[in-house]
C-alpha cells in the first residue's frame, strides 16, 4: 500500500509519499492558501514518485491546516506524527522537541513511536520560529546567517523570554555596539532555555530527535542540547518529520 | 444535544427568570447576599432569611472595564467578577445587599478591598490551613458573620433556622451529587456543557427547594435517558475529568473544546462541581460542623492541599476517566503550581494520562488549545489500544 502525509503548516507544507519507504518528500510555502498549498505539495510529491492519484490508499493531514482539506481521510495532530515520524528514523529515540513557526513541543515517546506525554509552549511566541524570524528581522539577516554570525560566538545575555521585549532589548545590545555574532549566539540561548524549561515539564530521555525546519540551523541545534546536556540526533530533512508520521499512519492503518 | 428533556430546558432558561424573580423578592423585603467563592457558609445566609446568590464571574464581556483598575496580568476570574460590580451589569450584582468575601488567595483578597467600596462587604478571614485551632479560628469567624447578618438585616439567626438551613442545603448537596452521578454510566447520558449549564444556572435560584425538585426530575429523566441506551457519546468516546480552577458559562472555552474534538467531560471536581457535594456531617455543636464542612474544601489556596489530591484520586476511579485536565487560569498562582504536585500524585497513583492547560477567559488561544486537546485524545485513544 502507498501512503501520503501532509503536514500543512504556518509557513511551509510538506507532502511524502511512503510505502514502508520514503518515495518522495517536498515542501512548498503554505502562504494564505492552505488549501492550494495542500494540493500543490500532494501533486508534486506524487509527480516526484512518479505515481496517480488513484495509487495512494490513504491520505493523512496533519498541522495546522489539518481542517482544511476535504481529500483527506484521516486527520491527526502534528504531536503524534512526529512522533512517529521521529520514531521511525531513529527507532531508539525517546524524546522530540519539536520547533515550528508557531509553537514548541517537547515530546516523550514509548519504545512503539506512541506519544506518552507532551508539553508545548503557551499562547506567546518566546522560543518559537517566529522568535527567531523577528530576532533575524532586527538584525537585518536570513535565518541561515543568524546561525552563521553565531558560530564560535560568546553568546550576549538576553534575559527577556517575550518576543517584543526581547527585540528591544536586542536594538539596545546593537546601540551598544554588541557585535552582531554575540547577539546571534544570545538569541540562540535564550531559545535554548525556554526549550529547556518546556523539556523539565515532561521526562527527557537522552535520546532526543530533533524535528521541525528550526532545526536545519544546525548552530541552534548544538545550543539546545548543551543546555538540555544531551546529543540531539538531528534528521537530513527534519521539517519534513511531520509529514512522514502522517504518511506512516496512513500506511499502517 | 440540546432538548434533551423537559428538565434540562427548563434549567437552561433559569437564569433570566430568577432575575425577574430575584427582583419580585426583593420587593417584597427579601435581602439578597452575594457570595464569591465555596468558601461562603451559605446555611447563615439562609437561617437569616436571606437569599444568596452566586456572583462569581465568569463572563469575558467586563473584562476590559476591570483592566482599568485591576492589572492585566491578574486571574481573568477576578477581573470578571469585578467587572460586573464596576459596570453594574450583573442583575444579581444590583440586587445585592450585602457582599459576603473570604480571604483566599491574593488577587481575590486585594480585589475584595476595592469592591468594599461600592457596596457594604463582609469579609472573613479564612485561615489557610485545616486544623483543629484554625477550625476554632473559623469558627469565630463565623459568629462575627452572624453578628453582621443580624445587626443589617435586623433579624435573630435561632438554633432552629440553623438547623433548617443545613438540612435544607445538604438536601441540595443531595441532589447535586446524585445528578453528577448519572454521569458515571458509560457512556453519560449528557454533554459536560450541558452539564455545566445546569451547574451554572442553578447557582441564580430564588427558591432552593424548586431548584432541588428540578434537579431531581432531571437526574430521573437522565437516569431513564441512559436506560434507553441514549446518550450523545458512545462506549469509546474518551472520558474526561476536569479539575483547577473554577468554570462556568462564558469561560466553558475547554470544555466545549474537549466535546467538538470528540471527548466527554464526565466529571467536573472544580468549585461548582462535586467539591459543592460535600455535606455538613452531624454532630454535637452544629456551627462548629458548619464550620467544619466549609474548612474541608479542598482549594488550592489551602496549605497543604492534600484534600485535593485524595478527592482526584477517588473520582478518577468512581468516575472510570480516561483522563484528567487540569485547568488553570492565566494569574492564577495557586493552581499554577498545584498542577505540578496533581500530576505527580495521579501519575503515582491511578496513573491516567494529564494535562495542564493554562489559558484565560478569550479566545486568542483557541487554535493551539485545540492541538494540545486533539493530542491529548490521541494519546488516551492509543493507550486503550486504538490506533495511533
Ligand atoms: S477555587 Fe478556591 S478560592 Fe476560587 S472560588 Fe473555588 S474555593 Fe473559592
Ligand atoms: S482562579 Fe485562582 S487566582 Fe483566580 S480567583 Fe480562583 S484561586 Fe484566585
Amino acid at each position: 500500500m502507498v501512503a501520503a502525509g501532509i503536514d500543512i503548516g504556518s509557513t511551509g507544507t510538506k507532502a511524502v509519499i511512503f510505502d514502508g519507504e520514503i518515495r518522495a518528500s517536498v515542501v512548498v510555502p503554505t502562504g494564505w492558501d492552505p488549501k492550494a498549498a495542500g494540493l500543490e505539495a500532494f501533486r508534486q510529491a506524487l509527480d516526484c514518485a512518479g505515481l496517480a492519484e488513484g495509487d495512494v490508499g490513504s491520505i493523512v493531514g496533519t498541522g495546522y491546516g489539518r481542517v482544511s482539506l476535504p481529500i483527506f481521510d484521516r486527520k491527526v495532530t502534528e504531536i503524534t506524527c512526529h512522533a512517529r515520524g521521529a520514531h521511525f528514523l531513529y527507532p531508539e529515540t525517546r524524546s522530540v522537541i519539536d520547533i515550528g513557526g508557531q509553537d514548541s513541543k517537547v515530546i516523550s515517546v514509548d519504545e512503539q513511536g506512541r506519544v506518552a506525554e507532551f508539553a508545548m509552549n503557551d499562547k506567546c511566541a518566546a522560543g518559537t520560529g517566529r522568535f527567531l524570524q523577528v530576532m533575524a528581522g532586527v538584525l537585518d539577516v536570513s535565518l541561515e546567517q543568524l546561525g552563521q554570525l553565531a558560530v564560535g560566538a560568546t553568546p550576549a545575555r538576553i534575559s527577556s523570554m517575550c518576543a517584543v521585549f526581547a527585540e528591544s532589548e536586542v536594538i539596545g545590545l546593537l546601540a551598544r555596539g554588541t557585535d552582531k555574532g554575540s547577539i546571534a549566539a544570545g538569541i540562540f540561548h535564550s531559545i535554548a532555555g525556554r526549550i529547556q524549561g518546556l523539556a523539565g515539564k515532561v521526562t527527557l530521555s537522552h535520546r532526543v530527535t530533533f524535528s521541525g525546519g528550526v532545526a536545519l540551523n544546525r548552530e541552534l541545534c548544538r545550543a539546545i542540547g548543551a543546555s538540555l546536556g544531551v546529543d540531539m540526533c538531528v534528521p537530513q530533512a527534519p521539517q519534513m518529520v511531520g509529514a512522514l508520521g502522517a504518511a506512516i499512519m496512513g500506511f499502517e492503518a | 444535544m440540546r432538548d434533551v428533556c423537559a428538565a434540562f430546558d427548563e434549567i437552561a432558561g433559569l437564569r433570566e427568570k430568577n432575575a425577574i424573580a430575584l427582583k419580585v423578592a426583593k420587593d417584597r423585603g427579601r435581602k439578597v447576599v452575594g457570595t464569591y467563592c465555596l468558601f461562603s457558609p451559605v446555611e447563615l445566609i439562609v437561617a437569616a432569611g436571606a437569599i444568596p446568590v452566586s456572583l462569581c464571574g465568569t463572563s469575558a464581556t467586563p473584562i476590559p472595564a476591570a483592566e482599568k483598575v485591576l492589572p492585566r496580568s491578574l486571574c481573568p476570574l477576578i477581573k470578571s467578577s469585578y467587572g460586573f460590580a464596576l459596570t453594574d451589569t450583573c442583575p444579581f450584582f444590583h440586587f445585592s445587599d450585602l457582599l459576603l468575601a473570604e480571604t483566599t488567595c491574593d488577587g481575590k483578597k486585594k480585589m475584595y478591598e476595592l469592591l468594599a467600596q461600592m457596596k457594604p462587604l463582609h469579609l472573613m478571614q479564612l485561615p489557610q490551613v485545616q486544623d483543629e485551632a484554625a477550625l476554632d479560628y473559623w469558627v469565630l469567624e463565623l459568629k462575627r458573620l452572624i453578628t453582621r447578618l443580624e445587626e443589617s438585616f435586623g433579624v435573630r439567626i435561632t438554633p432552629e433556622k440553623l438547623a433548617g438551613a443545613v438540612l435544607l442545603l445538604n438536601e441540595e448537596r443531595r441532589s447535586l451529587k446524585a445528578l453528577q452521578d448519572v454521569l458515571k454510566r458509560r457512556p453519560a447520558p449528557i454533554s459536560g456543557i450541558d452539564l455545566l449549564t445546569v451547574l451554572h444556572n442553578r447557582g441564580f435560584t430564588v427558591d432552593k427547594r424548586e431548584a432541588i425538585e428540578l434537579i431531581d426530575r432531571l437526574t430521573t429523566e437522565l437516569t431513564e435517558l441512559s436506560d434507553q441506551g441514549v446518550s450523545p457519546f458512545s462506549d469509546r468516546t474518551p472520558r474526561i475529568l476536569l479539575t483547577g480552577v473554577p468554570v462556568g458559562i462564558g469561560s466553558e472555552k475547554v470544555v466545549r473544546l474537549v466535546e467538538e474534538l470528540g471527548g466527554s467531560v464526565a466529571c467536573f471536581e472544580s468549585c461548582g462541581g462535586y467539591k459543592k457535594v460535600d455535606p455538613v456531617l452531624p454532630g454535637n455543636d452544629l456551627l462548629r460542623s458548619i464550620a467544619e464542612k466549609y474548612l474541608r474544601v479542598p482549594c488550592s489556596c489551602m496549605s497543604p492541599n492534600t484534600g485535593r489530591l485524595q478527592l482526584l484520586e477517588k473520582l478518577v476511579r468512581e468516575f472510570d476517566a480516561d483522563g484528567v485536565i487540569d485547568l488553570t487560569w492565566q494569574g492564577c498562582h495557586t493552581y499554577n503550581v498545584e498542577s505540578f504536585s496533581v500530576k505527580r500524585h495521579l501519575q503515582e497513583t491511578v496513573q491516567v494520562p494529564f494535562l495542564q492547560i493554562e489559558t484565560d477567559y478569550s479566545e486568542s488561544d483557541t487554535e493551539q488549545l485545540k492541538v494540545r486537546i486533539e493530542a491529548f485524545l490521541e494519546v488516551i485513544g492509543t493507550r486503550r489500544g486504538g490506533r495511533p
